[in-house]
Parts: structure tokens; C-alpha cells; sequence
């Protein structure tokens, strides 16, 4: 029984699990569990920028308002289904965020850092500017889908389904993505950059690939939750949303695909139960996890999971080896 | 023409602000390589520390110095407690932490001191002093000087006193000035207690013109970013003059531009900061770091 045989059980399990749902729990519950997946795919977006290229981005909320809004605009104004919303907005997003990552390779570090959360400040402005799309402060109200075919579904249930089939497939995306050649690219680009371009890596081209992949799966994130919603509103994409973001990425595990997961469900779920604290609340709960998380788990919940897997196997592992041949033991350890 | 000076002097009364918070940043950039994002909110803090002690029956003066003392003490806790044990982290931890300070700082203020709009008394009196026709108004003046005043202060301070110059010394080559007895990790934390004066002080006079809320200084810290960065995060010098520079043009811009007004604010910001940042990276006086791989 290999571990990967193990893991695929475990994500199929997961997956029927996950199916089932709409089934089992009440509309409110659902919508929030539909936001948790909105998030996942839109930190999935941030940690292969952030986590597996090295590169800071304060300001992903950007991209997810780019999505959100190009996605309601389609709906309010041409009446496109919202099915075709959301590959436009995804590709979309990718020629933005392509554009953005362009000017992004001469800076460094900080200065990204600074550009980035700049963005995230300036989005809700720009927004309310262009009035006569965005409807200004007043925002965009949008009708929820019904489900198609006259499936007996209520529309919560079949966002749900909707979403959960855009996250599986992205997710599977994105996992091929990162654990093949261009995965290993990315990753060397974080760790030595002269070093990879010495091995003919192409530096930039892969650093503006990934900002454009990455700013995709924010968009497509923003125009499900658009859809989920039914309503966007400038406000709502301040630079609290792209902290937000951020806070799930470093919570989930910043290089990690589930860390996505684990990182949504904590964004979506603490502030709920903290709200009961103080309206304030949340953000204090946030930025003490945040701090506090840098100092025990930089890796994050995902991190500190295969930490511990390893150590149960090896454990094991170990010991079944000491009891079955204990001459061995001695040399091989 | 009246017009003009007069936006340029209210160009310049905003200017001392975001000078300040340029130097607060640039302060803490030179010693520890990190930009602190929460150096706003950790402003917008101390203000209301200032508005309570006001509350309270404090005489305005006694307030700002006791808030400059409160601030001093909370920036040294801050470094010592919570910077500290990330000094040798990656950079993105380090960001990360001073995001987290952030948020705690802003959720923090709503918790205490609630969303609601405060008013916020100037030391100033209100009426405008009137230059042949130019109308000058006292609170810019008043906040020109004061700008000018600490800045003269710490000009003083860094070059002419042991501690500055031990100071600057810890900054430039922690490892010899560690070697000469000079205790580096309390120099980085008094670094961090005087950027949190100078960011009290901004904080205290943007206060009367924006009515303080917990989001006080958002737009003051896009606008410090953008003076840094034409200042050159490098240069304690540089990053004043673009603070003054950048309140001057943001002015200016406001005015004479029709389609940008004060609602497109922070883009002007974002486009200042993108734009030095392609042009000249290292800003107007920075010096450029030669890395060796």
C-alpha cells in the first residue's frame, strides 16, 4: 500500500463527500461552504506566485475584483450566461496579470511588496470611477442561476456543484502544473534565479507566466463569487480582501496545493465565531495568527501535516524494520 | 497665481506629513532592510491615544508629549517583542508580521475607540493669516513648522550626540559596530521607538483636517510608499524631499487636472510609485546596493 495509492483514496473519499453535501445541510451553510471554495481556487492563484515563484503580491484582491466585475458587467449588460463569464474572466485576468507581471520583473522583494499593496489600495477608486460600467458606490445587483435542465436543484445548491466542479478541475490543473517540468522551473526561479537561468530556464518568461496564471485563477474566483453572491460593490475588493487572501495563503501553507484549502476554510469559518467577540474581532484574530503562525509553522497547516505524516511513517517504518531483522538495524541507521 | 501659492503651500502642509512617515519608513529600512507596513496604523494609534488623553483634560501640549513618549515605548516593545524573533526570517515573513501588525492596530483601534468619526482639536488657531491676497491657513503653517521642527531635531540628534552616531553605525555594519561594544539589537529597537515618534507626530496633525477613524492613515501611508520610493528608501535626506515633493504634486495635480479631483487620490499614488520604481528603482538619492552572488 503506497502512500500515493493511500492519497488518492483520501481525495476520492473527500470528493464524494464533498458531492454529497448539498444534500445534507441547510441553503446558508452551503453558500458559505461555496465561498470557502471561491477562496480556495483564489489562494491556489496566490500560492503558486507567492509560495512556488517567490514572487510577492499584496494585491491579488485586484484581480479578484477584475473577475468579479467583468463577470457582472457581462451579465447586467450584454446578458451573456454566466457559464461564458467565467472562462472570459479567467483569461481575462491572465493578459492582465501577464501585463502586470511584465513591469513586476525589475522589482524586487520590497518593491513588489510596495507596488502590489498600492494596487490593493487603489482598486476600490478605480472602481468608482468608471461609473457608468461599475454603477459606482452602488455597485451591480445580479439574479442568482437557477440550475439548468430543470434539474431539481434550488440555485445554492447548484452554485455549489458549479463550483465545486471549476475548484476540482483547476485544482487538478494547477497540481499538474506544479509538480511537472514547469513546476520544477517555477520553484528554481524562487530558490537560486542565476542558477536556474543557467540550466536555460527562462527567467522572465516563466515570472510573467506565473503572474498570468495565477491573477487567472483570482479572476475566475471573482466571477464565481459574483455569481454566488449576486451583487459587487467597490468596497468589498479593498485591500483587506488581498490581506485576506494573503492570510489564507500563510495559514494554508504558502507552497502547497492543499494548503489552499485548509487556508479558505480558516478565512471563511474563524471570523464567524469571532464575530461573535466584537465586530472588530476577526481582523485581531487574524493578525495574531498571522504573527503567530511565522513563528511556530511558516509552513502552515499543510506544512505541519506533512511534517507530521512523515514522522508517523518513519516511525513506523523503524520500528517494523528493528523487530524483523534487529542485526540490521545497527548499520542501516 | 494666488491660487497657486496657496496650493502649494497646503502642498507642502501635507508634504510634512507624508515626509514624516517617509522618514519614519526609510529609518526603519535602513537598519533592518524592512518595510514596516503597519507604520500608519501604528500612528493612527498613538493619535488616539492623544484624542483620549484630550478626553481626558490633558492640556493639548501636555497630550503631544506624553503621546510622543507613548509612542517611543510602544515602538521599542514592538521590535523587542514581536520583530525580534523573526530579525533572521526570509523577507516575506518579516512582511507579513508588519501586515499583522496592520490588521491588529486597525481592529484593535475600532474595538477600543469604535468606527465612528472623532473630531480632532489643531493646537492652531483657526483663523487664516492673509499675505496680501494670499490666504494662508494657520493649521498648514503651524504644521510646516512643526514638520520642520522635528526633522531639525533628529538632524541634530543623529549627527551630533554618541547614541546617534552609534545609531547610525549599528545600521550601516551591525557586525563592527557589534565588535566596537555597541549593543546592535537595542539600537534597532530605538530605531523602531523614534519612527514611531515621527509617525505619532504625522498622525496628530492630519488628524484636525481628516477627522480621526481607525482607516486614518491609509492614504497617508500609500502617499509616505510613493515619497520613499522617489526619495530612494536608501536616503533619510531624499525621502523628505520627495515627501514634500509628492504633497506638493498630489496638490497641484488635484487642482489643475480636471479628471483626476481627489477622487482618483491613491491611483495618482500607485501611478507615482510604479512609475519611479520602472524609471529609477533605487529613487532620486538612493544609492544602489552591488550584490555579490
Amino acid at each position: 500500500m503506497s502512500s500515493r495509492l493511500a492519497r488518492n483514496v483520501g481525495i476520492l473519499a473527500l470528493l464524494v463527500l464533498a458531492g454529497a453535501l448539498p444534500f445534507m445541510l441547510s441553503n446558508f451553510r452551503l453558500f458559505q461552504f461555496t465561498q470557502v471554495y471561491i477562496y480556495a481556487i483564489a489562494i491556489l492563484g496566490l500560492n503558486m506566485l507567492t509560495g512556488y515563484n517567490g514572487q510577492f503580491s499584496l494585491g491579488h484582491g485586484a484581480f479578484y475584483a477584475v473577475g468579479a466585475y467583468v463577470s457582472a458587467i457581462m451579465m447586467d449588460r450584454w446578458n451573456v450566461p454566466y457559464g461564458w463569464t467565467i472562462p472570459v474572466a479567467g483569461v481575462l485576468c491572465l493578459v492582465v496579470g501577464f501585463l502586470f507581471g511584465l513591469p513586476a520583473l525589475r522589482l524586487e522583494g520590497l518593491y513588489l511588496a510596495l507596488a502590489t499593496f498600492s494596487l490593493a489600495l487603489a482598486v476600490p477608486q478605480i472602481l468608482k470611477y468608471f461609473e457608468h460600467w461599475t454603477g459606482g458606490s452602488q455597485g451591480i445587483v445580479l439574479t442568482k442561476p437557477g440550475a439548468p435542465f430543470g434539474l431539481p436543484l434550488n440555485p445554492d445548491q447548484w452554485l455549489y456543484l458549479i463550483t465545486l466542479a471549476v475548484l476540482v478541475l483547476l485544482f487538478w490543473l494547477g497540481a499538474n502544473l506544479l509538480r511537472g517540468r514547469v513546476g520544477r522551473a517555477i520553484v528554481a526561479i524562487r530558490d537560486n534565479h542565476i542558477a536556474a537561468e543557467a540550466m536555460g530556464v527562462n527567467s522572465a518568461l516563466y515570472k510573467s507566466l506565473v503572474f498570468g496564471v495565477s491573477a487567472a485563477y483570482t479572476g475566475v474566483a471573482g466571477a464565481l463569487s459574483a455569481s454566488v453572491i449576486a451583487f459587487v460593490a467597490p468596497d468589498s475588493f479593498n485591500v483587506f480582501l488581498s490581506v485576506t487572501l494573503l492570510i489564507g495563503s500563510v495559514i494554508g501553507g504558502l507552497a502547497s496545493i492543499s494548503g489552499a484549502i485548509y487556508g479558505a476554510l480558516f478565512i471563511q469559518f474563524v471570523p464567524n465565531w469571532a464575530q461573535d467577540i466584537s465586530k472588530a474581532a476577526p481582523w485581531a484574530i487574524f493578525g495574531v495568527f498571522l504573527i503567530v503562525f511565522m513563528y511556530v509553522m511558516p509552513f502552515g497547516i499543510a506544512g505541519a501535516i506533512r511534517l507530521l505524516w512523515i514522522r508517523m511513517t518513519r516511525s513506523r517504518v523503524s520500528q517494523e524494520g528493528r523487530s524483523a531483522v534487529p542485526s540490521q538495524a545497527h548499520t542501516t541507521t | 497665481m494666488d491660487i497657486f501659492i496657496q496650493q502649494v503651500v497646503s502642498g507642502l502642509a501635507t508634504g510634512g506629513i507624508y515626509a514624516s512617515v517617509a522618514l519614519a519608513l526609510v529609518m526603519i529600512y535602513q537598519a533592518t532592510d524592512v518595510v514596516n507596513f503597519a507604520q500608519g496604523e501604528m500612528a493612527m494609534f498613538a493619535t488616539y491615544i492623544c484624542w483620549s488623553l484630550l478626553n481626558a483634560g490633558v492640556p493639548y501640549w501636555g497630550a503631544f508629549l506624553a503621546t510622543l513618549g507613548i509612542a517611543f515605548a510602544g515602538g521599542v516593545v514592538i521590535e523587542r517583542v514581536v520583530i525580534r524573533p523573526v530579525e533572521n526570517a526570509p523577507i516575506l515573513s518579516i512582511v507579513i508580521v508588519t501586515l499583522g501588525l496592520l490588521v491588529i492596530c486597525n481592529s484593535l483601534a475600532g474595538w477600543i475607540w469604535t468606527y465612528v468619526q472623532k473630531p480632532f482639536p489643531s493646537p492652531f488657531p483657526s483663523t487664516p493669516f492673509k499675505v496680501g491676497e494670499i490666504i494662508l491657513g494657520a493649521h498648514d503653517l503651524g504644521q510646516i513648522g512643526i514638520t520642520l521642527l522635528v526633522l531639525l531635531c533628529i538632524y541634530l540628534f543623529f549627527r551630533f550626540t554618541p547614541l546617534g552616531l552609534a545609531m547610525r553605525a549599528a545600521a550601516q555594519n551591525p557586525l563592527s559596530s557589534r565588535l566596537v561594544g555597541i549593543r546592535v539589537g537595542w539600537m534597532l529597537a530605538l530605531g523602531w521607538g523614534l519612527a514611531a515618534v515621527f509617525g505619532a507626530v504625522a498622525g496628530m496633525m492630519v488628524a484636525p483636517i481628516l477627522t480621526l477613524e481607525p482607516n486614518l492613515m491609509g492614504g497617508v501611508q500609500i502617499y509616505a510608499f510613493a515619497a520613499a520610493t522617489l526619495g530612494g528608501f536608501t536616503s533619510p535626506g531624499g525621502a523628505v524631499l520627495g515627501g514634500f515633493i509628492v504633497g506638493v504634486v498630489e496638490n497641484l495635480v488635484g487642482t489643475y487636472v480636471g479628471f483626476i479631483g481627489t477622487e482618483l487620490k491613491f491611483t495618482v499614488a500607485l501611478a507615482m510609485i510604479i512609475v519611479v520604481l520602472l524609471v529609477r528603482p533605487t529613487g532620486l538619492f538612493g544609492s544602489s546596493l552591488v550584490k555579490r552572488v
